[in-house]
């Protein structure tokens, strides 16, 4: 019974190591060098201070429209995962053939220059 | 659990997908093919594509009386929907034709626009041959989502931008009933296969006087009248019509406008069986409706584009008619009118496309003055495509309407044939005017910019031959749609 | 006890309600999030009667139904996007270039 639970402990053990490894580790060997945009709240997009009702550039919203869609695709990927042994070549076959095209979307999008900032 | 896989391949075959296949992995191709090439240069992307329209139709062709059933009976490809099939592919190839020489007239020349279409008719495809709530909800959507970016392709005209934008709210407001409906019949038959829902009712009789089952068809059917236009849920139909690019409207008003009917008719003759006499009241009332309106407000419109937007709401309405008449030569008429329909209205907008002006102000009954004598072959082809939606002979547009009220008759709803003549006859009065312009008013303008793009003449030479012969020999092509009807 | 029937009239209640604000909102924003809650009514009457039945049809069509909704989004924004851009304003009643 106990045993059905061991991986579970092995990976948050894993986890934590992680997460405290690497916050350790770049504590001790990370260059410290502090600007006035690191200190900021948002390291990137919006300014923090300012009038609420500013208006958003419309880059967000071409990057949340891709995001939209590659986000909900992953949906699908969830039930193969969990019959992923029954289903076997077949079906990694049929998932593969599935992420080829929404690669086929990612290049796309990539190529129009969809994913660049400026 | 190896069975398991084993199932799933069995239940797949691709053969009765193959078709859509084609197109969409032609769509996917040409996309990339699209966005690689050079800004401004398409005419390579337009004639692949039509290239791969003509594979599958030839593979479609050669599915005719060989049915397949596929992905454990969510799809098949029958003759029902081999003709729909053809009938879309048909109008994709008309769309794509007419297409290249107006995108650089309206300068805006993107390559993306023909793998959408693709994608539209692979779309349609599936809906045609759907038997599964969820096959045809897919293939609709499909369908749609590429027609709303088709409807507001060009991005930097309000007209266009507009145009989709209604198409898109009123769609997916559609979309939502349409849904619920499924959902409702899916709680009282506990599947979403057509055939399963069928036998369900035919084992437990009391469903169709069930709340939930009634409420669920009729939110659905709501969902599909949307779709086919018809009174009173037509009223995206004219501003919609009007702002998108003058072939996609041509597209829009054949091709997906027959494959909300096929699924419309599929789902009604099988599902709904049991509710049969409660559907034939809702559906002449609509009929009736679809035509009166579509005709009457046509008769004061004055620009060309919503005239005839209007007036594919009026034939609509006349393929409706099939639809009450419930029988095998309604469903036949239908099949029949639906490819009639698109030679005449897509040879219609052509002609549009060929003396329309870059962003095309001048597309009213004026703009027509005296066309006839300056330009007399786009005159004469006109006629035919005004003649043939008039319901005269020798056209086809007289032999789909004679199969489609005979349907009628048959069942003994003469008075709704009787109805449908007379609409016909009102019908005469805003086609003829379009005559009259180009006839017996002297021409103000002497059309210099009227260029004969030879893609569109094609087209046109395509739609006017289809219409003559459907017009003057049916029997052959009824013969098929007979074969195909339920 | 929750039954289904009171499932079937939250997620009836939520169409009604994403229905009457696509009919009476203004900005062309907030009828996009009514649809969205319609959409989202019809996901929860598929899955309560997915659990009523007792099959898993009605959870695979809500699968579909989501990606058919974010599709439509994408599309949607894109719209919205390219008309703001035109006329600088998404009030429905501005709608109005094409009239009869």
């Amino acid at each position: 019974m106990l045993d059905l639970y061991l991986p579970i402990i092995v990976v948050i053990g894993i986890a934590f190591a992680f997460a405290i490894g690497s916050v350790v580790f770049s504590r001790l060997v990370g260059v410290k060098r502090y600007s006035e945009l690191k200190m900021s709240p948002y390291e990137c997009g919006v300014p923090p201070i300012g009038n609420a009702n500013e208006r958003f550039s419309v880059k967000f919203y071409l990057v949340a429209v891709a995001f939209i869609v590659f986000d909900v695709e992953v949906a699908f990927l969830y039930p193969w995962a969990i019959m992923f042994k029954q289903l076997g070549w077949y079906g990694a076959i049929t998932m593969g053939i599935f992420i080829f095209v929404l690669v086929i979307g990612f290049i796309y999008d990539w190529k129009k220059g969809a994913l660049e900032w400026e | 659990m190896e069975n398991l896989v084993q199932e799933a391949i069995q239940n797949v075959n691709l053969h009765a997908v193959m078709p859509s296949l084609i197109l969409s992995v032609a769509g996917m191709a040409l996309l990339l093919v699209a966005v690689f090439s050079p800004r401004g240069k398409t005419a390579h992307i337009a004639w692949l594509s039509i290239a791969s329209l003509i594979v599958a139709g030839i593979v479609t062709i050669m599915g005719w009386n060989d049915t397949q059933y596929g992905f454990a009976g969510s799809v098949q490809l029958d003759n029902f929907a081999a003709f729909f099939s053809m009938i879309c592919i048909i109008a994709a190839g008309l769309a794509i034709l007419m297409s290249d020489e107006y995108l650089k007239r309206e300068n805006f020349p993107v390559g993306e626009y023909y793998p959408l279409i693709l994608i539209t008719t692979a779309g349609a495809m599936w809906m045609v041959s759907g038997t599964d709530l969820i096959t045809i909800f897919l293939g609709l959507e499909v369908l749609s989502v590429s027609l709303y970016i088709l409807a507001g392709f060009f991005r930097d005209q309000v007209r266009c931008n507009e145009a989709g934008l209604k198409y898109f709210f009123l769609g997916a407001f559609s979309t939502g009933f349409l849904l619920y409906g499924m959902a409702l019949l899916y709680g009282v038959s506990g599947t979403t296969k057509v055939y399963d829902i069928a036998a369900y009712i035919q084992a437990n009789p009391d469903t169709t006087t069930n709340v939930m089952f009634v409420a669920g068809g009729l939110l659905m059917l709501t969902g599909f009248f949307f779709k086919i236009a018809a009174a009173p849920f037509h009223m995206w139909t004219p501003d919609v019509y009007q702002g998108a690019p003058t072939p996609i409207t041509a597209f829009m008003s054949a091709g997906p406008k027959a494959a909300a009917f096929a699924a419309l008719i599929r789902v009604t003759f099988i599902c709904l069986e049991g509710m049969q006499d409660h559907l034939t009241t809702v559906f002449w009332v609509l009929a009736v409706l679809t035509m009166t309106v579509g005709n009457l407000i046509a008769l004061n419109q004055k620009d060309l584009k919503r005239m005839l937007a209007y007036s594919s709401i009026a034939h609509a309405g006349y393929a409706m008619v099939g639809l009450v008449a419930w029988n095998e030569i309604g469903s036949a008429g239908i099949l029949f009118y639906m490819l009639v329909y698109t030679f005449m209205n897509m040879g219609a907008f052509a002609i549009l496309i060929l003396i329309g002006r870059s962003g095309e102000e001048n597309l009213t009954l004026d703009g027509v003055t005296g066309l006839g004598y300056k330009k007399p072959m786009l005159g004469i082809a006109f006629s035919i495509f005004l003649f043939a939606l008039m319901g005269l002979p020798p056209t086809a547009g007289f032999t789909g309407k004679f199969y489609i009220f005979a349907g009628a008759i048959n069942s003994g709803y003469i008075w709704l044939a009787v109805l449908g003549v007379l609409n016909s006859a009102v019908s005469l009065y805003y086609y003829l005017r379009i005559m009259i312009f180009m006839y017996f008013k002297e021409p103000q303008e002497d059309y210099a910019w009227v260029k004969i793009y030879p893609a569109t003449a094609v087209s046109i030479v395509i739609s006017v031959i289809g219409v003559l012969y459907l017009g003057i020999v049916p029997g052959s092509i009824m013969q098929l749609a007979r074969m195909a009807g339920f | 006890m929750i039954t289904v029937t009171h499932y079937l009239m939250l997620s009836a209640i939520l169409f009604a309600i994403g229905t009457l604000g696509v009919l009476t909102r203004k900005n062309a924003i907030v009828v996009f999030m009514c649809i969205e809650v319609m959409l989202n009514a019809v996901n929860l009457t598929f899955i309560a009667l997915s659990r009523h039945v007792g099959n898993l049809d009605g959870q695979i069509f809500v699968f579909f139904v989501m990606t058919v909704a974010a599709a439509e989004a994408a599309v949607g924004l894109a719209l919205l996007i390219a008309f703001y851009r035109n006329k600088e304003t998404l009030d429905v009643d501005d709608f109005n270039m094409l009239k009869w």
